[in-house]
């Protein structure tokens, strides 16, 4: 008669960023087998760029004042068409109560979605950039890569302050409309000094003259990612 | 049960004495005095300032409104919300909850004050400045918070999640503050809540008034709260008995 086979018992549970990057390879493999939160948030930001076009007088007023209020509403609103999708695939079969026994930290779990959602919304943005350029005909100059630095900036906020209200709102009966009710007022102080950076280089200013908006850029995230990651845990407990 | 006061298990296992809310709460009838009082103190007997005329005087009901609704309701609801989080009393809960609708009430006066000033000093009614759209979706915030508790009918997640959105609304007050300084912008910079305290640049008779109007709300705040405090405990406690029926 052999011996039983010998169980490992020690296990080492997997670190903070691991496990975060782990959920957030979950989240974004179910939205690129389904393509439907982005699908919605794509065909939403070009048709919107498309039909802000038409709401101005073309011939008084240069696309250049109207581009960046244009893009940062895209922003904000196509980011909110994701960051609904966050926890409502967790409410089909209680998923996040297999998630929520499993050994990974809460925290780990708010850093994954939170990462999976700035992806979904870099994607949206990466959409939207060169689709309001065209529309618009901005010029195709170096301040874009600004821009792509100040939108990245901005979404850390805007995707933390989300996906925590994202997970309050799952649990309530009216999520679709309060997680707009709830998450815009947050995301003015974001919105503002993002549009008048992006203003500021899009008219040709140096990145210099964007530094005191930029400063209130990371100041926002740096507060808000960091209360949002402590309370987190609270949204999900039992 | 006695008409004055009731034994409460509203709190889970912790018992509270409730007053019965028949009485006349002599609190908040001196507190509405005091503020009728600092009308008539600023209307008749503070000076009227020299450039701005009468509008001047919206200052003194405007602006200890926008003290009492920004600092005095929304920072001590974040603290409450952060101790409830942390104690899980229900009791703290209520407050939280209080402190909202009154801060809503003031931050509404502060909307509603400031378009007479606007009209007659800036030429419109509303402006889109960074401080007064602050101020506005602030008042989104409290309106959101209130209307999450509405949408959440058990008593422990309605009380975590919004104790959540307490602690959120509290950290967005310091962000309204700061664009008052960060952006250069219609609204008048602050002459009393400067960094220095001191060189407040108030005449001492329009300072004096507009301490006296401070307290005057602050006294009128605290007697909303305790009443709203008390409507909300009455409230559990009538839910808890039809429960248990």
């Amino acid at each position: 008669m052999s011996a039983p086979p010998s169980v490992e018992l020690s296990y080492r549970p997997p670190g903070f960023v691991r496990d975060a990057i782990r959920v957030a390879k979950k989240d974004l493999l179910i939205e690129f087998r389904t393509r439907s939160a982005f699908m919605a948030a794509a065909v939403f930001a070009v048709l919107s760029s498309v039909i802000f076009r038409f709401t101005w007088e073309q011939s008084r007023i240069s696309p250049l004042d109207v581009a960046p209020g244009v893009l940062w509403v895209i922003f904000a609103f196509s980011g909110l068409l994701g960051l609904h999708r966050s926890f409502g695939v967790e409410l089909a079969d209680r998923a996040l109560d297999a998630m929520l026994a499993s050994p990974m930290s809460r925290e780990s779990i708010f850093a994954g979605k939170a990462l999976a959602n700035l992806a979904f919304v870099a994607c949206v943005q990466a959409l939207t950039l060169p689709a309001v350029g065209l529309f618009f005909n901005l010029p195709a100059e170096s301040f874009w890569w600004g821009i792509v630095a100040v939108s990245l900036l901005a979404s850390i906020g805007l995707v933390a302050v989300g996906t925590l209200f994202a997970a309050i709102t799952s649990n309530t009966r009216l999520a679709e409309l309060l997680l707009p009710m709830l998450a815009l007022p947050f995301f003015v102080p974001v919105v503002i000094p993002a549009a008048q950076a992006t203003s500021l280089l899009m008219n040709g200013r140096p990145f210099s003259e964007a530094t005191d908006w930029i400063k209130i850029l990371a100041a926002f995230d740096i507060v808000f990612v960091a209360v949002s990651t402590v309370a987190f845990p609270f949204t999900l407990e039992e | 049960m006695t008409s004055t006061s009731a034994s409460s298990t509203v709190g889970g296992s912790r018992t509270e004495r409730v007053r019965s809310p028949s009485g006349v709460d002599w609190f908040l009838i001196g507190a509405i005095t005091l503020v009728i009082a600092a009308c008539v103190n600023v209307l008749m007997f503070t000076p009227t300032e020299l450039r701005q005329g009468l509008a001047q005087k919206i200052f003194y009901i405007h602006v200890p409104a926008a003290i009492t609704g920004l600092y005095f309701s929304v920072i001590p609801m974040a603290i409450v919300s952060g101790m409830y989080l942390w104690l899980k009393d229900e009791r703290l809960d209520r407050i939280a909850e209080s402190l909202a609708e009154v801060a809503l009430v003031f931050v509404a006066v502060v909307l509603c004050t400031g378009p007479f000033w606007g009209k007659p000093i800036w030429g419109t009614y509303w402006q889109w400045e960074a401080r007064l759209t602050s101020t506005l979706f602030l008042s989104f915030v409290l309106v959101g918070y209130l209307v999450m508790r509405g949408a959440i009918e058990q008593p422990e997640p309605r009380a975590r999640l919004s104790a959540i959105i307490g602690i959120m609304a509290g950290c967005l007050v310091p962000f309204i503050h700061l664009t008052v300084y960060m952006f250069t912008t219609l609204h008048p910079m602050p002459i009393v809540l400067t960094p220095n305290f001191t060189r407040a640049n108030l005449s001492p008779e329009m300072l004096r008034s507009f301490l006296y109007s401070l307290a005057a709300f602050l006294t009128l705040y605290l007697a909303m709260a305790r009443n709203r405090y008390r409507w909300a405990t009455e409230r559990d406690r009538l839910q808890l008995l039809e429960d248990q029926r």
